[in-house]
């Protein structure tokens, strides 16, 4: 769906996006991380034909950025960082607006599913700017997707929401999801992207990984199983790093916490290891660590090199 | 609904709703219309002052065979008419500048160039929002001058001088050409300024070869006639093409978004 070779951007001598070579699939959701001025926004300004890149290509849906501008403009829609809508206007006239502009076939209909959706059909006459401030947020998601694109930009859809507003906007992003609509988040939320995305980059200047949340949890800690007991001891402890498939072994009082590969073969094995020596277990879990340990060692680790 | 027109359309719905706008836009017109109204009454009430040694020579020469008070009030109508002139550049000035910061501070120009329309339509679009209620403003109110002063004034040879074809030429033709000037000035200013009130006041700056011209005829060595205006609007043409070549240059969608802060 989008595939960028080398992209770069410079303004003035400043890079902000340094040859980013990427490919997001049609139909996930790409999750696109990055501390401030990482160069998301660059990057999203280029591949919806916003600005122009200083160097390398991007094809999006088929389309050549710079060549066929047009073309992306219309099977694209973006929520901007900072997404204005016209606050003296009504929803409805907000949305007819857009759908004016954006080429819609029927614009009534369209503007009257989205308002239903979001629940505003009555208050489609009311004023944008006496909305709150999530409900102004999904209305702009609601403008990006009058058209129905194939394509959807979200940058920061959550950034300056309080926690109910921001829940309300992604649980607003996951009924989206279900359509079938490729998505392409910027953000900095990363339980947001933890549970919205399938694939992650994480972005410095320049790429620094492209994974599935799960994976580059993996990649960086491995997986680790905690096993709760009534009653654990350093013998114990020895026994089970004695095994060949664990990589390392902790006990923090009466827990184990294990590191292994591969615990659906595994976690059998310990179960009958640990209760033949005696041990009551009473829980087995597994210890996840969160996607924040692993975007800070990951952005943290570039500074090191900086 | 083709895009510039969507765009015309939304511009109207949103800048009308500002006060200071519907201000200009209703006020001026009604100021600018009774003033030169005002002289042509009063004139025409009044008893003939008889001498016109007091006028400038230029008048007594345009004036020929007119009563003095026919001619005195034909000068100060000649005047406020200049100021007429004043409309088609004020209106549109005003409408743009709150409609190009608006579009900055709403935050709406950047989901704006996302869609499919072409920089050319958003700023035609723009132009017009702001060309179409000013040169309109000013034809009506000329008709309505027009009209009253053809039943308040008697002598058909002080009509038919008030009445100057010139006035065609200035309100059909230098009008539009004024009201084209200051919206492409006022759109490259207000990519610059985050203020509308600024925006606007750097705009005004146009009026002042109008004032030059209105103090100019005061005091004499200046009169309008058909010529001055016809060279006018010729210069305007010149001025309107230079600018609005540079507009389309300078407004690429690149610009309009990194620069429009
Ligand atoms: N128009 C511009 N002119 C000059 N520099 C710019 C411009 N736009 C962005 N930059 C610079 O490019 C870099 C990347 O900015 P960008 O907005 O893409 O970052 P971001 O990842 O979106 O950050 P944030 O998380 O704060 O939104 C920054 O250093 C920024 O200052
Ligand atoms: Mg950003």
């Amino acid at each position: 769906m989008i595939h960028t070779e080398n992209l770069t951007k410079k303004f003035g001598d400043r890079t902000a996006v340094e040859a980013l070579t990427l490919d997001v699939r049609e139909g996930e959701v790409f999750g696109f991380l990055g501390p401030n001025g990482a160069g998301k926004t660059t990057t999203v300004r280029m591949l919806t034909t916003l600005i122009g890149p200083t160097s390398g290509t991007a094809v999006v849906n088929g389309f050549r950025v710079g060549q066929n501008d047009t073309d992306i403009r219309r099977c694209t829609g973006i929520l901007t960082e900072t997404p204005g809508m016209y606050d003296r206007l009504s929803a409805e006239k907000n949305l007819t607006i857009f759908a004016n502009l954006y080429e819609v076939a029927d614009v009534k209909g369209q503007v009257e599913k989205y308002l239903r959706l979001l629940g505003l059909w009555d208050r489609r006459a009311d004023l944008v700017g006496n909305f709150s401030k999530g409900m102004k947020q999904k209305l702009a998601i609601c403008r990006a997707l009058l058209h129905e694109p194939a394509l959807v930009f979200l940058d920061e859809p959550t950034s300056g929401l309080d926690p109910e507003a921001a829940r309300l906007v992604r649980d607003f992003i996951e009924e989206i999801k279900t359509q079938g609509r490729t998505i392409f988040l910027c953000t900095h939320n990363l339980d947001e992207a933890d549970r919205l995305c399938d694939r992650i980059g994480v972005m410095k200047q320049r790429l620094i990984t492209v994974d599935t949340p799960t994976n580059l949890r993996q990649k960086l800690y491995g997986r680790k199983v905690v096993f709760h007991l009534r009653q654990a001891d350093d013998a114990l402890l020895a026994r089970v790093r004695a095994l060949p498939f664990i990589k390392d072994a902790q006990r923090v009082d009466n827990k184990l916490v294990l590191g292994l590969d591969d615990p659906e073969t595994h976690n059998p094995v310990l179960v009958r290891l640990l209760v033949e020596a005696g041990a009551d277990i009473q829980f087995v879990g597994e210890l996840r660590h969160s996607l924040e340990d692993v975007y800070l060692s990951l952005v943290g680790s570039t500074d090191k090199a900086d | 609904m083709p895009k510039i027109w969507t765009i015309v359309d939304k511009e109207w719905a949103e800048v009308f709703k500002n006060r200071l706008v519907l201000f200009t836009v209703i006020f001026m017109p009604i100021l600018f219309t009774a003033l030169p109204l005002l002289m042509v009454a009063i004139g025409g009430s009044q008893a003939d002052i008889g001498d016109v040694t007091d006028l400038p020579a230029s008048y007594q020469e345009m004036c020929g065979d007119l009563t003095g008070s026919a001619c005195f009030t034909l000068m100060m109508v000649n005047q406020f008419l200049l100021l007429f002139m004043m409309m088609p550049l004020i209106i549109p000035v005003t409408i743009a500048a709150y409609s190009i910061v608006g579009e900055k501070t709403t935050h709406c120009l950047e989901p704006l160039l996302a869609t499919p329309i072409t920089t050319a339509e958003l700023l035609i679009g723009k132009s017009l929002a702001a060309l179409i209620p000013g040169v309109l403003v000013t034809w009506l109110s000329f008709g309505v001058f027009a009209v009253i002063s053809y039943m308040l004034v008697q002598s058909p040879e002080l009509l038919r001088r008030i009445l100057d074809p010139m006035w065609i030429i200035a309100i059909g033709l230098v009008g539009p050409l004024l009201a084209l000037a200051g919206i492409n000035v006022t759109l490259m200013v207000s990519s610059r300024v985050s203020d509308p009130r600024t925006a606007e006041q750097v705009s005004m700056m146009l009026v002042l070869p109008l004032l030059g011209i209105f103090f100019a005829q005061i005091v004499g060595v200046l009169m309008v006639n058909a010529q001055i205006m016809q060279l006018a609007a010729i210069i305007l043409v010149a001025i309107d093409a230079g600018l609005v070549s540079l507009g389309v240059r300078v407004f690429q969608r690149e610009t309009i978004l990194t620069k429009w802060k």
